[in-house]
């Protein structure tokens, strides 16, 4: 049995905006760690939700489906999810999967501040 | 001289396990006997487009008694990935097997293996591998596809000495069309029998007899009325109008013969 080598750090910079600093690695085994970092940031009047990839170590398309169903369960709340921090490589496989149509991505947790 | 440093050269090998983005699908070197309809100059799709539900469907299979590593079933499956396919259903891959950036030929037949006039095939389409590694592979499907979302085949150990095969779609159906052949059920039931034959046969090859299992879980119940539009693509209607307009093209190059 595989285990999570995915760790995460939440934080809420203004009311309406949290942060999910991703460190380590996501594939399948990272699901309830994410998850639970994203129900630890999704707290009344927060409707940004900002993903710090500055931290990623690898990712795998097992993650790029968790990122899939993240986002599903982000949009249902009437939240919007963005990014910031992807290597240029990770910006590709966005782009390769599309998942950059769907996900605000930026260069700066700044940027991504300002737009949230 | 430069040492080379051994996290980056790890790195480097594993970011090579995924394809580069493309803008356009391009079909080489189709093995003889495939037909390309909807492939060539398609772009991809992905779970976020299309137009139907969202649903996680997860097929496994327990490879119990079979002394078989899960990077062994990996391997045999990325290079025979044809060979377990049920009747009626071809892929047209690379000769070497499953690599980030090959583009897949997909001649199927209908729900129960249904094939038109002279073996050919109702639906012509296919998909392009997007990643790979020691444990899994993945495929997203391009426009006109009965599905818009990624495929991941993988294998994991799931108690000390039993590996377990499973196929996991992370799919929303392309079209209305589509939409409705998996509201009426027929759709969900012939993509499940596939896939459960699928496992069934690679269980088969490493000697064992076993029923394999799906779980489905309707991730977003939303259709997305944007892509209404996708059914010009319908790869099932682009292949049927393909037949049918085979006499007008023989009749127009008979005349200009």
């Amino acid at each position: 049995m595989s285990i999570s080598k995915l760790t995460t750090e939440v934080r809420k910079v203004n009311p309406a905006t949290s942060i999910i600093d991703i460190h380590g690695e996501i594939n399948a085994q990272a699901e309830s760690t994410l998850m639970d970092a994203y129900t630890q940031a999704s707290v009344a009047g927060v409707r940004s939700i900002i993903l710090n990839f500055s931290g990623l170590e690898y990712m795998n398309s097992s993650g790029i489906g968790l990122l899939v169903t993240l986002l599903i369960r982000i949009k249902r709340q009437n939240q919007r999810l963005m990014a910031f921090g992807l290597s240029d490589h990770y910006e590709q496989i966005f782009e390769l999967t599309r998942l950059n149509e769907a996900i605000g991505i930026y260069s700066t947790e700044a940027e991504a501040v300002s737009k949230a | 001289m430069t040492i080379p440093d051994p996290d980056k050269e790890e790195a480097r090998t594993r970011d090579s396990n995924w394809a580069a983005p493309v803008s356009r699908l391009t079909v080489t070197n189709l093995p003889v006997g495939g037909i390309n309809l909807n492939v060539e100059g398609r772009h991809l799709s992905s779970p976020i487009r299309g137009f139907g539900q969202l649903w996680q469907k997860t097929y496994s299979i327990r490879l119990d008694g079979a002394s078989v590593s899960p990077e062994e079933v990996i391997r045999v499956w990325k290079a025979d990935f044809p060979k377990f396919w049920p009747k009626g259903y071809r892929f047209f891959g690379s000769a070497s097997g499953i690599a980030p950036g090959d583009v897949a030929v997909l001649n199927l037949a209908g729900p129960g293996g249904v094939t038109g006039p002279g073996g050919a095939p109702l639906i012509s389409t296919g998909v392009m591998v997007i990643y790979t590694d020691e444990e899994s592979f993945s495929f997203l499907t391009p426009e006109g596809h009965m599905f818009a979302g990624m495929i991941t085949f993988s294998a994991s150990e799931e108690e000390p000495g039993v590996t377990v095969a499973q196929i996991q779609a992370l799919v929303r159906a392309n079209d209305p069309i589509y939409e409705t052949s998996f509201r009426l059920g027929f759709g969900h039931k012939a993509e499940n029998d596939f896939w459960l034959r699928t496992l069934e046969s690679l269980a088969d090859h490493f000697g064992v007899k076993s029923k394999a299992l799906v779980n489905m879980v309707c991730v977003d119940k939303k259709m997305q009325w944007s892509e209404a539009k996708n059914v010009w693509q319908n790869a099932a209607i682009r292949t049927t109008m393909y037949y049918v307009a085979a006499p007008i093209r023989w009749a127009r190059g008979a005349l200009s013969r």
